[in-house]
C-alpha cells in the first residue's frame, strides 16, 4: 500500500479521499492484508457468540454472558482513560452503579422504548461521571487515583442510603413494600435470556466502533499526545483540559450505557452488586487485559464476570479469586505490560514455534549432521 | 517580528531571565549562552509554560503573553524541545497531522498535502507515513519534530538544541533543513544551540544571554568574537 503510494506522484491517490482520511475513516477503508484478517476473524468471532454461543448456554450461564458483556463495556472505558490517555480511576464501578440507577429511574418514570433510555442513561452519566473526572484537571497518578476512589465511596454511601428504584414513588423511586416493587422492563424484542445478551452484544458492538472511531481520529491522536508528555501536546496546541474531559465523559457514557443495560438484565437491583473495591478488581482486570488494546476490554470482562462464576460451579470459595487477581497483576507488571491480550498470542506463536521445532527435529537433526560431516 | 522588553522570571529567589530587551527581526535567529543561562526557559516563557514576573513579548504586533498557552500553536507559534519530543505510540502521518489539526492556519482544507508536504520538506518523504516513531532512530525522531514544527504555516518556530546528540553529518542535513525554514515556510526561526558551527551557519544575528541576561546581540561572526561572549564561555575571574 505504501509502495503503491510511493510510487505515484503526490497528491493524486491521497487526494483522492482527503475527506475520509481526515475523518479518520481512512484506515477502515484502506484495509491492509494484516487488517483484513483481523476484521475476518472478529466478524466470524462476533457471529459465533450472537447466533451460536446463546444456544449452548443454559439460562444461567447466559446471564453470566450477559454480565461479562456489560462489563467489558465498563473495561472498555478505564481501557481509554488509563490505556490512551494515562487517567487512572478507581470509581467506574460506582459510575456503573450511578448508571443503573438512572437507567432504573428512567425505565420506571417513562413509558420511553429501551433503546432511548439506554442513550439518555448515557448521557446522564456522562455528565456526572465527567463531574468526578473534574480533578484530573488539576492531579494525575496516584493522587487522582485516590480522589476518584474517595469520589466512588461516596457515591456507594449514598446509593446506600436512597437504594434502587423499584418502582416506587417519588424522586428515588424505592418502596420498602414488597407489593409496590416491580420488575425493571427489558425491551419488547428481548426480554427471554438468550435475546438480552444478544441485544447487549450489539451495544458492545457500538461501543467498541465508537471507542475505535475516537481511538484512531483526532483524540486518539491528542490522547496519545497527552499522555507521553503534556508539555508536547500543549505546544501542539491541544487543549489538554478539553480532551481529559473529554475521555472521561467518554467512559462515563459508556458506563452509563452499561448500567441501563445492567438494569434490564438484573430486574432488581442490589447495593451489593455495586461495592466499592469492585472498582480496584476492576482496575486490576483491565492492567491484567491489557490497556493498551481495545480487546484487554474482552479479557477483562471475561476476567471479572465469567472466572467468579466457573470457581463457583467448580465449588471452589470466591475468595481466591482475590489471590489470583493479585498474582495475575504481579505477573502483568513484571513480564507483560501489554497485558494478556497481547501476550496471550505472542505466547502461543512460542508455543507453536517449541511444537514445531519439537516435530522438525528430527529431520532437521539428520540435515545438520550431514552438512559438516 | 517578535519583540522582547524588560523580561524577567523569578523562581523563589533565583532570577533565571533578568531584564531580558532583545528583538528577533526575521529569518533565522541565533541564542546562545552556557548551560543555565535561561534560554530554554525563555522559551517556556514565550510558550506560556512559565509566567514571567515582569516585561512583555510582542510577536508580530500581538501580546503574546495575554494568549492562552494552547493557543499559541494555532497563533501560529511552534517549537520543539531539547529531549525530542516526537509521539511514539503514534505513526509519521499521525505524528504531523495531530499538530495540524489541532493548530493549522490553512483551515484545515488540504490536510494530506500538508502533511505529506511537511514530511518531505525535512526529508522524510521517502518513509512510509504509516511507520510508527517509536521505531525510528534519533536522527529521524528529530526530524520527525521539526516536521510537526513547520506544517500548517507557523509565524515563529523555536528550535530547543535540534542537533543534540547528533553526529558532525547528521548536524549538517539538520542544518540544511533548518535554513530553509525562514524562506519556503515563511517563519522566523529562534535557534538555540551549543554547535557553534550549526548557529553561524544558519543564523545572520544571534543574541546571548549568560545567567539570564542579554550580554550581547548582533551579526552572529561579530557576537561570536565579543569579548564579553568569550568570558562567558570560558569564564573568567570578574563577569
Amino acid at each position: 500500500m505504501a509502495e503503491v503510494e510511493a510510487s505515484k506522484p503526490a497528491g493524486t491517490s491521497q487526494a483522492a479521499k482527503p475527506g475520509l482520511i481526515d475523518r479518520g475513516l481512512g484506515p477502515i477503508f484502506r484495509l491492509e492484508r494484516g487488517e483484513r484478517i483481523r476484521v475476518t476473524v472478529i466478524a466470524v468471532l462476533f457471529a459465533f457468540v450472537f447466533l451460536v454461543l446463546p444456544g449452548m448456554l443454559s439460562a444461567y450461564w447466559t446471564d453470566v454472558a450477559t454480565a461479562v458483556v456489560i462489563y467489558t463495556i465498563v473495561a472498555l472505558g478505564l481501557g481509554l482513560l488509563m490505556g490512551r490517555v494515562g487517567l487512572v480511576s478507581l470509581g467506574q464501578v460506582a459510575v456503573l452503579a450511578l448508571g443503573a440507577w438512572v437507567g432504573a429511574r428512567l425505565l420506571f418514570a417513562t413509558g420511553l422504548p429501551f433503546p432511548a433510555v439506554t442513550i439518555m442513561t448515557g448521557l446522564i452519566t456522562m455528565v456526572l461521571g465527567s463531574l468526578i473526572g473534574l480533578p484530573a484537571l488539576r492531579v494525575s497518578g496516584l493522587y487522582l487515583a485516590l480522589i476518584t476512589l474517595m469520589l466512588a465511596g461516596a457515591i456507594t454511601v449514598v446509593i446506600a442510603a436512597t437504594d434502587f428504584p423499584n418502582g416506587g414513588g417519588g424522586f428515588l423511586g424505592h418502596t420498602d413494600a414488597t407489593t409496590g416493587a416491580s420488575q425493571i422492563r427489558r425491551p419488547a424484542i428481548a426480554t427471554g435470556e438468550h435475546a438480552y445478551f444478544r441485544y447487549t452484544l450489539i451495544w458492545a458492538a457500538l461501543m467498541f466502533a465508537l471507542a475505535l472511531w475516537h481511538v484512531r481520529g483526532k483524540p486518539g491522536r491528542a490522547w496519545a499526545t497527552i499522555r507521553q508528555s503534556e508539555p508536547a501536546a500543549l505546544a501542539a496546541g491541544v487543549n489538554i483540559s478539553l480532551y481529559k474531559m473529554w475521555a472521561f465523559a467518554l467512559a462515563s457514557f459508556m458506563t452509563g450505557i452499561a448500567g441501563a443495560l445492567l438494569a434490564g438484565s438484573s430486574g432488581t437491583l442490589y447495593n451489593l452488586t455495586f461495592p466499592t473495591q469492585d472498582s480496584i478488581i476492576l482496575l486490576a482486570v483491565v492492567l491484567m487485559g491489557g490497556m493498551y488494546s481495545l480487546w484487554g476490554a474482552v479479557v477483562a470482562g471475561l476476567l471479572i464476570k465469567l472466572l467468579p462464576a466457573l470457581l463457583d460451579s467448580w465449588g471452589l470459595p470466591p475468595d481466591l479469586l482475590t489471590i489470583l487477581f493479585g498474582l495475575g497483576v504481579i505477573q502483568v507488571l513484571t513480564t507483560a505490560p501489554t497485558g494478556l491480550v497481547d501476550q496471550f498470542p505472542k505466547d502461543m506463536a512460542k508455543l507453536g514455534r517449541l511444537i514445531w521445532r519439537a516435530v522438525g527435529s528430527p529431520g532437521r537433526r539428520a540435515a545438520g549432521t550431514a552438512g559438516p560431516e | 517580528m517578535i519583540k522582547v522588553e524588560n523580561l524577567e522570571v523569578q523562581f523563589g529567589g533565583v532570577k533565571p531571565i533578568d531584564q531580558m530587551t532583545v528583538t528577533f527581526p526575521g529569518g533565522t535567529c541565533g541564542l546562545i549562552g552556557p548551560n543555565g543561562a535561561g534560554k530554554t526557559t525563555f522559551f517556556n516563557v514565550l510558550s506560556g509554560f512559565v509566567k514571567p514576573a515582569a516585561g512583555t513579548v510582542t510577536a508580530f504586533d500581538e501580546n503574546l503573553l495575554a494568549m492562552a498557552d494552547y493557543r499559541r500553536a494555532r497563533w501560529g507559534l511552534r517549537r520543539t524541545f531539547q529531549t525530542e519530543q516526537a509521539i511514539e505510540e503514534l505513526s509519521l502521518y499521525d505524528n504531523v497531522a495531530m499538530v495540524e489539526e489541532h493548530s493549522s492556519r490553512n483551515g484545515g482544507s488540504s490536510r494530506r498535502e500538508d502533511v505529506i508536504g511537511a514530511l518531505k520538506f525535512v526529508g522524510l518523504g521517502g518513509r512510509d507515513p504509516g511507520t510508527k516513531v517509536g521505531t525510528l532512530g534519533a536522527r529521524e525522531r528529530r526530524l520527525v519534530e521539526i516536521a510537526r514544527a513547520v506544517v500548517g504555516k507557523p509565524r515563529a518556530v523555536l528550535l530547543d538544541e535540534p542537533a543534540a546528540g547528533l553526529p558532525d553529518e547528521e548536524t549538517e542535513h539538520m542544518g540544511s533543513v533548518i535554513r530553509r525554514i525562514p524562506d519556503e515556510i515563511g517563519a522566523l526561526v529562534i535557534l538555540v544551540d551549543h554547535d557553534m558551527n550549526l548557529v553561524s551557519s544558519c543564523c545572520e544575528l544571534t543574541s546571548v544571554l549568560d545567567f539570564g541576561k542579554l550580554i550581547a546581540s548582533g551579526p552572529t561572526d561579530e557576537v561570536l568574537r565579543d569579548e564579553h561572549v568569550i568570558k562567558a564561555y570560558l569564564g573568567s575571574e570578574e563577569v
